[in-house]
């Protein structure tokens, strides 16, 4: 199964610039191990919800918003794929996140798999 | 005949379930063909005779069913790639012996990528084998909500990628404890006076506890409802509620009592220390008398540390106050922060009046009566009070 881990930092490891040197060093040694698990395809982080820009239409109308489409506490921060058997597994990766041990979070969510006939 | 369906239908539904959804990986599909297995005994059976295997035979029709149904109905391609993904399907089904694959099904129902409440209704729908109508009327939910709740919880299970086994080593014993939790919960769901709920929990530990002979945990789980179910008869009478102290001694089962114990001994053998090793070893001190309340006490001390709940608490603070004194317990519960739940007045209230401080004692018991949550309950607080107001007749009766 292919899911899709959306990684939500959390206000401390978002924080990257107030992090100490042992802090920073932590957090890339946990990524260099997840990038190397086999089934992960690494993703990218994204600028801080801060940055980012929401766009709807209505009415045949663009609509664009300041800020993130949920709330910024809980805004995406990254992304990576992971080829994995089954959830167990997704989610045993996903708490090897650093991010999930400083108050971030990790949302495992499947990628659809569009049937081709 | 009929009762003899209906007792394969209880004994065999969850293990011919769990077979069929190990060789199809799909809850839905096994649940239509099971129905329709035990639908075709309910025609045979009474006709030809019960096989000398009802549960290998309700299996094999089953999964026959199953794979005439996805042969029929090629265009559900997803299905047909599941089952030629099925190397099991290669082996025919014994009729005299089909693989026991209850665990599986259970750790999967209470995976925690489920919502609680799913995992217990999934539970009970599939293990149980209770209809959506009787979960839902055990839950006060519609039938509607719960049929949306299961539906919903099977698409995740299989969306989501839930995987059917038993968790590997590393996993168990968190996935054991969500596990033993639902069958727990249903169990206390039952004891506030549904009694199927409660044969329900007792049959769901009794499988586990065959199928984890070696999990101490598992079998402490099943004593201690076994110690606590033991007791039901004397827990009411005519309607109101009577209190362990005040129980009729005569009414409780001894023959639970005795294999609650045999049930713990085999948990202590397997060294077990956990939460419900140590529940069920207090539920068997609550069956001698006189009860050794400075054990009690500690053991409650033990399981606060375990668990670190102010309710426990609460429960140490009893046990103190029977083997210390009122004072010591009152102690106690006034450094606890859970002045929202009606048992935290009540022995605060008990404890309070045996101290003499009478007024302070009638203001807990009104607390805990107006946190009371059915009428048994509220009138058995207001029998207190009116023995504050009446002392000379107070022998609690």
């Amino acid at each position: 199964m292919k899911f899709m881990m959306l990684i939500n930092l959390g206000p401390e490891a978002r924080d990257w610039q107030n992090l100490d040197e042992a802090g920073r060093e932590a957090i890339q040694a946990g990524w260099q191990t997840l990038n190397e698990t086999p089934g992960v395809t690494p993703g990218t982080g994204l600028a801080p919800p801060a940055t980012a820009t929401t766009v709807r239409v209505k009415d045949g109308k663009t609509l664009t918003t300041d800020g993130p489409y949920v709330e910024t506490k809980e805004a995406l921060d990254g992304f990576f794929i992971l080829e994995a058997d089954d959830l167990d597994a997704a989610i045993e990766v996903a708490a090897r996140v650093p991010a999930t041990r400083m108050g971030g979070a990790v949302e495992i969510r499947p990628v659809m798999e569009w049937q081709q006939s | 005949m009929a009762a003899e369906l209906e007792q394969a239908f209880r004994e065999q539904w969850g293990r011919v379930l769990a077979a069929l959804i190990g060789f199809l990986g799909d809850f839905e599909l096994a649940e239509e063909a099971a129905q329709e297995a035990f639908a075709i005994a309910a025609e045979r059976w009474p006709r030809d005779g019960t096989p000398a295997n009802p549960g290998a035979w309700l299996a094999a029709t089953a999964r026959n069913r199953a794979i005439d149904r996805i042969r029929r109905d090629r265009t559900l391609a997803a299905k047909t790639r599941l089952l030629a993904n099925t190397p099991a399907s290669e082996e025919p089904m014994d009729d005299t012996s089909f693989p026991d694959e209850r665990l599986e099904l259970i750790f999967t129902c209470c995976h925690p990528a489920l919502a609680l409440d799913a995992q217990v209704a999934l539970t009970l729908r599939t293990l149980g084998g209770l209809s959506t109508t009787e979960i839902a009327r055990a839950f006060l939910v519609s039938d509607a909500t719960m049929a949306q709740r299961l539906v919903r919880a099977k698409q995740k299970i299989k969306a989501a990628g839930i995987p059917f086994r038993v968790p590997p080593r590393h996993l168990l014993p968190d996935r054991l404890e969500a596990v033993l939790g639902v069958v727990y919960l249903i169990f206390n769901e039952g004891w506030g006076g549904r009694p199927d709920l409660t044969a329900e929990a007792l049959r769901l530990g009794r499988a586990l506890s065959e199928l984890m002979p070696d999990e101490a945990e598992v079998q402490a789980l099943l004593a201690l409802m076994v110690l606590h179910d033991s007791r039901s008869a004397a827990r009411f009478r005519d309607g109101e509620r009577v209190l362990l102290a005040d129980q009729d001694r005569s009414l409780w089962d001894r023959a639970q009592i005795a294999e609650g114990r045999a049930l713990l001994e085999r948990a202590l053998a397997l060294h077990g220390h956990g939460p419900y090793v140590v529940q069920a070893a207090i539920a068997a001190l609550h069956t001698e008398q006189p009860r050794d309340w400075p054990q009690i006490a500690a053991l409650y001390g033990e399981l606060a540390r375990l668990t670190a709940s102010p309710v426990v608490e609460l429960n140490r603070a009893v046990a103190v106050s029977e083997a210390d004194g009122p004072a010591a317990g009152l102690l106690i519960i006034e450094r606890l922060e859970l002045s929202g739940y009606r048992y935290t007045h009540s022995a605060r209230a008990e404890m309070l009046r045996r101290l003499g401080r009478a007024d302070e004692a009638r203001a807990a018991y009104e607390r805990a009566r107006e946190l009371a949550d059915d009428g048994a309950e509220r009138r058995l607080f207001e029998r207190r009070i009116a023995e504050l107001d009446a002392p000379a007749a107070s022998a609690r009766a």
